[in-house]
């Protein structure tokens, strides 16, 4: 495995190592514990001793999205002192990271004791790949994946965080693996956290041109980084009558795609 | 267009996605706005210091805005035109129907103007027995079908060409019934000839404004078709109706924001036609309007400074927000209910006729951020949406269904050692429910997911009961 | 001003300075909104047409190409005539044409083409108008078009081809320099009635997004760039 975790910063970690909490998220918790060992293993192969708050649950955001910024609060708040010793906050999701890091600012924008706390974890918060790539230097992962695959950039990492070419580069080292890029891969897949059930039927048109796009790069998996995008475009491809498999990006880079089946079953690949 | 259907969105959206021929034509924005955007972007390696310059500008004009207004009356007047200050859109329509009958004028001609759909113009005039003729190819297709634009600078974006040419075929009188009017050509050639009629005959000339030059007292709008230039040249008054937003400083100031306006619209790099009006025609000219009035609209928008919409006042009318929008995308323009379609519909509309008429718009979104990646004047529309739904938070306007639902969530999720418990519970359940296939066709009180999809069953156990296992073993 | 119109003034403006948090009395200007309108700022302007004066001549050309006009460069004036005669030709065009009442135009010597000439404001019947610009934009090869009584309006937008002569020093590189070419000839704050901007013939893409020339306008932009400079 090639990395270089030298540069990354590790000041209040008795070892050289980068003191990661591990924010699993609310999603990856209940529906798939694998990415959250994925996440595991791809941190500690980078050099970083990772610790998980057992009293997390979620960043808020279901409230936040609907206008309910007091409920909001009350699931965030308590995030900010299980983090407060660690170095870095990771997730295994675009869009918990960038709520973390993009909306706790706001969200406790006139609370005077939490400001600077709040500002703090959001400077460490990063979602798991781009932290990969962009804090411990990853260049490629020792993984292995005979077959292709297609990406979708799901859209709060992508438009929040930038996270496009990060994953890419890391798939790219995986042997074996080809990827095949969507027509349009950037299009948001329907999901929109409680959008999916307010307005089914135009989520569902959405994840229907997803599928459909999905279905004609003529990859063998669908990848993403957001278990929320993930659950979806899986739920579609079933219902489609398509056993595509579909996985997270940890578990490809992580090499774990033997140690389970694929999200909605299917274990072709 | 005063009365919305706003509040059924979810029919009018259920509608649209099951007109076949809408969905074609929906089909058409990559093609015919997106790609060219983004050609016209990538000839333009200054777009985003453009884009910076162009929401400073506004920003700065919207800062002083009684200032820059009353320069610009200042101006128009000493021009020889003529400003009116309109708090509503009865005034507005008042004021232009005073106009009218000064004139004592029987036609009315129409440029394309967005503000003259917010006051529902057409209709009103029509009833005071005035000619009103839609000038612009895609306002004029929409008018003889009796329909609302469905989009903002492509207003007949959802009829087909063989729809066109039934309401040609019905409207135009005294022609060949078997003339071929199968190809866009026949068509336009046609609309073309009838409308030189109009033109000639008409005694005022309504226009819309996309800028409005404080320097100078100038009014500007921007076209393709020429309709806009005609409409105001022949009739003997120019009346241009804007909304107080449109101000800006000077003339170089426009021509910052016109730099983004086309590029980020049709992907053109400037419109065929920038047209900068000033006062009425002058001694010596030989054609050009008698007389010259500015409509300036209020109509809620004064307001919105200072509080968290103010920077949806910046808007420019682009279009790139709907063009890109994947729900604009799947139900079309009609859906949205009122004038403005779009993430930039969802943020003004409840601003204009009020959250508890629109509350749906700001909801119809799943803050994909696309919008606010195109927008040129780059508007934060995806968190001006999140302040609508926190009003209507606030003012218990959302469905009780939901509201309990966010709080009994929120409840469960502010208590983790019993939120441990009930997932991990869940993740049992689900998963013997999803069985061999892993995947949960139906649930109870899910139908909002299961109806369009699969839910994909859990893996069992919670990630952190597994992790607390795996700990324990390690220790042990 | 009626009196509806002059309580909404005061009702509107007075929204506007409370709500901007500066009490609702009129109040001077800020010296920042003073010196914007007195001296307008350019602001950034694109480096494709900050270029030497022959180059702007080339992407002027160019760009006027790029959006269906057609481009014709002549060494003088005295070629226009029958410039314009070879352009109807060659595009089946009636040899009737109106022409600007502009001496610059109609002081040619029209008697050496078979043209029909007259000139004055555009009708319902005139299928060809001569015009001349007031500059050129190389930045995206627009023409500027100011109205006055030696450049009627409407023949800018009635007749089927619409042709314009410009001459290469009154090229520029982008629209700002036009302004200050504005403010120096007709004075500061000073606009004709219609200051238009041309780039290409009218078009429009109302039917299913196909994109057609001439909508309203001209169906034809012909332009001809004549050189004046040594």
């Amino acid at each position: 495995m090639s990395f270089a975790p030298s540069s990354a910063s590790s000041a209040s970690s008795p070892s050289s190592k980068p003191r990661v909490g591990l924010f699993v998220t609310c999603l990856v918790d209940m529906f798939r514990p694998t990415v959250g060992f994925s996440a595991v293993k791809l941190l500690e192969e980078a050099g970083c001793v990772v610790d998980v708050p057992m009293e997390q649950v979620c960043c808020g955001q279901p409230a936040f999205n609907s206008g309910d910024l007091e409920s909001a609060r009350k699931v965030a708040r308590p995030l900010i002192a299980m983090f407060e010793n660690h170095d870095y906050v990771v997730a295994p999701s675009g869009s918990c990271a960038g709520m973390m890091i993009k909306h706790f600012p706001e969200l406790f924008a006139n609370d005077l004791e939490l400001a600077e706390p709040v500002r703090a974890l959001a400077g460490k918060t990063w979602e798991l790949v781009s932290f990969l790539t962009d804090v411990m230097k990853l260049d490629g992962v020792a993984a292995a994946f005979e077959g292709s695959i297609t990406y979708h950039d799901s859209c709060s990492g992508l438009r929040e965080l930038k996270v496009k070419e990060q994953p890419r580069k890391l798939l790219r080292s995986v042997k074996g693996l080809e990827i095949r890029e969507l027509q349009e891969p950037e299009t948001c897949c329907g999901f929109g956290g409680t959008f999916c059930v307010k307005y089914p039927e135009i989520s569902g048109k959405m994840v229907g041109d997803k599928t459909t796009d999905i279905k004609n790069s003529g990859a063998d998996m669908l990848v993403a980084g957001d278990m929320g995008c993930l659950l979806n475009m899986a739920g579609k491809l079933r219902r489609e009558g398509s056993d595509m498999e579909v996985r997270h990006v940890a578990e490809v880079l992580a090499d774990m795609t033997m140690a389970a089946p694929g999200i909605a079953g299917s274990e072709k690949g | 267009m005063e009365q919305s259907t706003s509040p059924k969105f979810k029919q009018n959206a259920h509608h649209a996605l099951h007109d076949a021929s809408l969905q074609r034509a929906l089909g058409r924005l990559k093609t015919g706005f997106k790609d060219k955007r983004l050609a016209a972007i990538a000839d333009m390696p200054e777009f985003e210091q453009l884009r910076d310059t162009a929401r400073d500008i506004k920003n700065h004009t919207l800062a002083n805005l009684d200032h820059y207004l009353t320069a610009f009356e200042a101006n128009v007047i000493a021009n020889g035109g003529h400003v009116h200050w309109c708090a509503d859109a009865e005034e507005a329509r008042q004021t232009v129907l005073k106009i009218c009958q000064d004139k004592k004028a029987k036609s009315v001609l129409k440029g394309k103007s967005m503000i003259s759909e917010e006051i529902g113009l057409n209709a009103f005039l029509e009833k005071q027995d005035l000619k009103v003729v839609e000038t612009d190819l895609g306002e004029y297709i929409i008018q003889l079908r009796n329909e609302p634009p469905s989009h903002i600078i492509a207003p007949a974006i959802h009829v087909h060409k063989e729809q066109v040419a039934d309401s040609f075929r019905q409207t135009h009188k005294g022609r060949d019934i078997n003339r071929p009017l199968d190809e866009p050509r026949d068509l336009l050639d046609e609309a073309r000839e009838v409308m030189r009629e109009h033109f000639f005959a008409a005694d005022v000339g309504i226009t819309g404004a996309n800028f409005l030059i404080a320097e100078t007292g100038t009014s500007v709008i921007v076209t393709n078709e020429g309709n806009g230039d005609l409409t105001q040249t022949l009739s003997k008054v120019h009346i241009a109706i804007a909304s107080l937003e449109k101000v800006v400083p000077t003339l170089e100031d426009a021509s910052s924001i016109l730099r983004v306006l086309a590029r980020s619209a049709t992907g053109q790099e400037m419109s065929s036609y920038t047209t900068f009006s000033t006062g009425p025609k002058r001694d010596g000219d030989l054609d050009g309007p008698e007389d010259y009035h500015v409509i300036l609209l209020d109509n809620g928008r004064s307001n919105m400074l200072g509080t968290e919409f103010q920077e949806m006042l910046r808007c420019i009318r682009c279009a790139a927000c709907m063009n890109h929008c994947p729900v604009y995308g799947a139900v079309g323009g009609h859906a949205y209910g009122w004038v403005y379609p779009g993430p930039m519909g969802s943020v003004l509309t409840p601003s204009l006729i009020g959250v508890d008429e629109a509350g749906h718009l700001p909801n119809a979104s799943t803050f994909c951020g696309k919008c606010e990646e195109v927008c040129p004047m780059r508007i934060p529309l995806p968190k001006m949406m999140r302040h609508w739904r926190e009003r209507e938070f606030e003012k218990h306007l959302g469905p009780q269904s939901m509201r309990f639902g966010i709080r009994l969530w929120a409840w469960f999720a502010s208590r983790p050692a019993l939120y441990g418990k009930a997932t991990g519970l869940a993740a049992r359940i689900l998963k013997s429910i999803g069985g061999r296939k892993q995947k949960i066709g139906k649930l109870p009180l899910a139908s909002g997911w299961t109806d369009i999809r699969d839910l994909p069953a859990p893996q069992g156990k919670t990630f952190k009961q597994l992790w607390a296992e795996q700990q324990a073993a390690k220790k042990a | 001003m009626n009196q509806s119109s002059s309580s909404s003034r005061n009702a509107i403006l007075g929204r506007i300075r409370k709500n901007l948090g500066r009490g609702s009395g009129p109040r001077d200007a800020p010296a920042e909104v003073v010196a914007r309108l007195a001296n307008p700022p350019r602001n950034i302007m694109p480096a494709r047409a900050q270029i030497d004066h022959d180059a702007q001549l080339d992407l002027f050309v160019s760009m006027a190409k790029g959006v269906a006009a057609s481009v014709t460069r002549l060494e003088n004036m005295d070629g226009v005539p029958a410039e314009i005669s070879r352009y109807l030709a060659e595009h089946n065009q009636p040899a009737v044409v109106r022409l600007a009442p502009d001496a610059a135009i109609t002081g040619l010597d029209w008697a050496k083409t078979t043209l029909e000439i007259s000139s004055g404001v555009a009708g319902p019947h005139d299928m060809v108008s001569v015009t001349s610009a007031f500059a050129g934009v190389a930045e995206t090869g627009s023409l500027m078009l100011r109205s006055g009584p030696d450049q009627p309006y409407t023949l800018n937008m009635l007749p089927d081809t619409h042709i314009v002569v410009v001459k290469t020093s009154q090229v520029v590189g982008t629209y700002e320099e036009v302004w200050s070419l504005q403010r120096q000839d007709q004075g500061r704050g000073t606009m004709p009635r219609t200051f238009l901007w041309v780039t290409g013939p009218s078009r429009t893409g109302d039917i299913e997004q196909t994109i057609q020339l001439g909508a309203h306008g001209p169906r034809r932009l012909h332009i001809v760039l004549v050189n004046d400079e040594t």
